[in-house]
């Protein structure tokens, strides 16, 4: 089964280099496990753009979005047999965070993908 | 959180920690079982202190750790054993009490120790079967009920299988180390050949079957890329992740909703997975790269890019399938190769070429009860107009057809052909 892997936070500025390192060792070792299947980060909202649909009306908002909160900053898909498996990697890489962040928080919200229906 | 939570908790982690866990353990006692057997021992020091403590923030190192202590007290419980690693118990002490900081022993890179550990499982002297169970156990982390219903077989048997592969793997003499140069090639051979039956195994599941089949496949895969990570400057390993990432990317349009195959000319080329395409081909070019493009894996693989690339059936680049065929065949001859090529011959060249490939495959021994055989004649007789003899091959191919469902499809064909008359 795959799981998406959206990570969200309020926090801007770059992330302590500790953490990067932290996350980079626990991206190597899961793709040395063979359960990742893509992984990125996002470019910074003020490149984004939104296009939103309201009051019967199209419009297109360029970022840095006045009102935005948390902003996703990168995503992930993995391959797990169980949900159990997909949610102890992401409490794995939200407790890098809780040690190596500074202060940092955020989420990360998990969810499953999609399959057709199998046979 | 109920207790059963908490297990199922605890079993997760433990399903992505266990192969990591043998493999430094195997390293560090040179013995497989004995590293299997002090990882399971840690476990159940898990689930009798977990739920209480809680699951620990870096669970591997806890693991790990526990597993070593398991390790010291194993070796100290048998004089003989004690004095045979003296060396390795005063050094798994002195590493106990000079690092409290054991994260670093497991995010130290184990690519090595992993390594070391699937190429023992996929060692030659064991058979196919006993090194595809031992991977699927050991490095898959599957339970034996779990391999016996994906090999539609008894857990009992499967267990058994193991149980002798450990012990003839022991016995051998072996020493537990990586392979390198000459003998690396050939090992690596068989690490490729375990990974590949295990897919074909899987991709080769009906509906109906255990869900446990066609999740082989996926363990296939993530075998095949732990590999390729791990051996990253080898082509064949970026070959064969290619072939499988490629075939795995139908597996939606492989069936229809009522579970009767369909064939790849004719699937809904919509619901193929640009995720797994991409990333085949991503792989095939990588394999390419490093100078592999006539390896036996990739070549394969490079003959299902061809049609991952076209989005229509009839966008096809059956010439370029032709030639890579071409290619197979000189590097690994089979009369199976052969009659592929000859299909894509036809497609790139007209009906009568592919036939005059068919006609010269008439006598070979090895196809004699291939029901393709029969069945692609028919199939180019058909195209030629020749309807009567189209019949005939069809008929034949009905009778040596191994499955229902492979007769109904011939015996149509066999229809039609009757019906054009």
């Amino acid at each position: 089964m795959r799981y998406m892997y959206l990570v969200k936070s309020a926090c801007s500025g770059p992330p302590p280099q500790r953490l990067m390192e932290e996350i980079g060792k626990l991206a190597e070792r899961e793709m040395k496990a063979g359960t990742v299947v893509d992984m990125g980060g996002l470019m910074p909202l003020a490149m984004g753009a939104r296009v939103r649909l309201a009051g019967g009306k199209v419009d297109v908002i360029d970022g840095p979005f006045a009102e935005a909160k948390e902003v996703i900053g990168g995503y992930a898909i993995f391959e797990f047999k169980t949900r159990e498996e997909a949610l102890a990697s992401a409490v794995e890489f939200m407790n890098l965070h809780k040690e190596y962040g500074e202060g940092w928080e955020g989420e990360c919200e998990m969810r499953q993908l999609a399959q057709s229906p199998p046979p | 959180m109920t207790v059963a939570d908490t297990h199922r908790a605890i079993l997760a982690v433990w399903r992505i920690e266990q192969a990591r866990l043998i493999a430094v353990l195997a390293r560090m006692t040179r013995d497989i079982s004995l590293a299997e057997e002090l990882a399971q021992e840690a476990l159940v020091t898990a689930l009798e202190r977990w739920p209480d403590t809680g699951v620990p923030q870096k669970p591997g190192a806890w693991l790990l750790a526990t597993a070593k202590r398991r390790a010291i007290d194993h070796f100290r419980r048998d004089k003989m054993l004690e004095r045979k690693h003296a060396a390795l118990v005063h050094e798994l002490e002195t590493e106990q009490d000079a690092t409290p900081d054991l994260d670093a022993a497991l995010d130290d890179d184990i690519g090595d120790d992993m390594l070391r550990l699937i190429f023992t499982a996929c060692h030659p002297m064991l058979s196919r079967e006993a090194r595809a169970a031992l991977t699927l156990r050991m490095i898959a982390g599957l339970t034996t009920g779990e391999i016996a219903r994906a090999f539609l077989t008894s857990e009992a048997t499967i267990a058994q299988r193991i149980v002798r592969a450990k012990r003839t793997l022991s016995e051998s003499g072996l020493a537990y180390e990586t392979p390198r140069g000459q003998e690396l090639a050939q090992r690596l051979a068989s690490v490729l050949g375990v990974i590949y039956l295990i897919f074909n195994e899987g991709y080769a599941a009906t509906a109906g079957d255990d869900w446990m089949r066609p999740q082989l496949c996926e363990e296939a895969l993530r075998l095949g890329r732990i590999l390729a990570s791990l051996a990253p400057r080898e082509p064949e390993a970026h070959g064969l992740l290619s072939l499988m990432e490629l075939h795995a990317s139908r597996t939606a349009a492989r069936t229809t909703a009522a579970g009767e195959p369909v064939l790849l000319l004719e699937q809904n080329r919509a619901s193929w997975d640009r995720l797994l395409i991409q990333r085949g081909l991503a792989a095939l070019a990588h394999a390419q790269e490093l100078g592999g493009a006539s390896g036996f894996y990739t070549l394969q693989a490079a003959i299902v890019a061809c049609h991952a690339r076209a989005p229509t059936a009839a966008a096809t680049d059956w010439t370029r399938i032709a030639a890579l065929y071409a290619e197979l065949a000189s590097l690994a001859p089979s009369p199976v190769v052969e009659l592929n090529r000859a299909v894509a011959v036809a497609m790139a060249e007209g009906a009568q070429a592919g036939l005059d490939i068919v006609d010269r495959l008439a006598e070979e021994p090895a196809l004699k009860r291939y029901h393709l055989l029969p069945g692609v004649r028919g199939d180019l007789l058909f195209k030629l107009g020749r309807h009567s003899e189209a019949r005939i091959a069809f008929d034949h191919a009905a009778a040596l057809a191994t499955n229902r469902r492979e007769r109904d499809l011939m015996l149509k064909r066999a229809r039609e052909a009757s019906a054009a008359q």
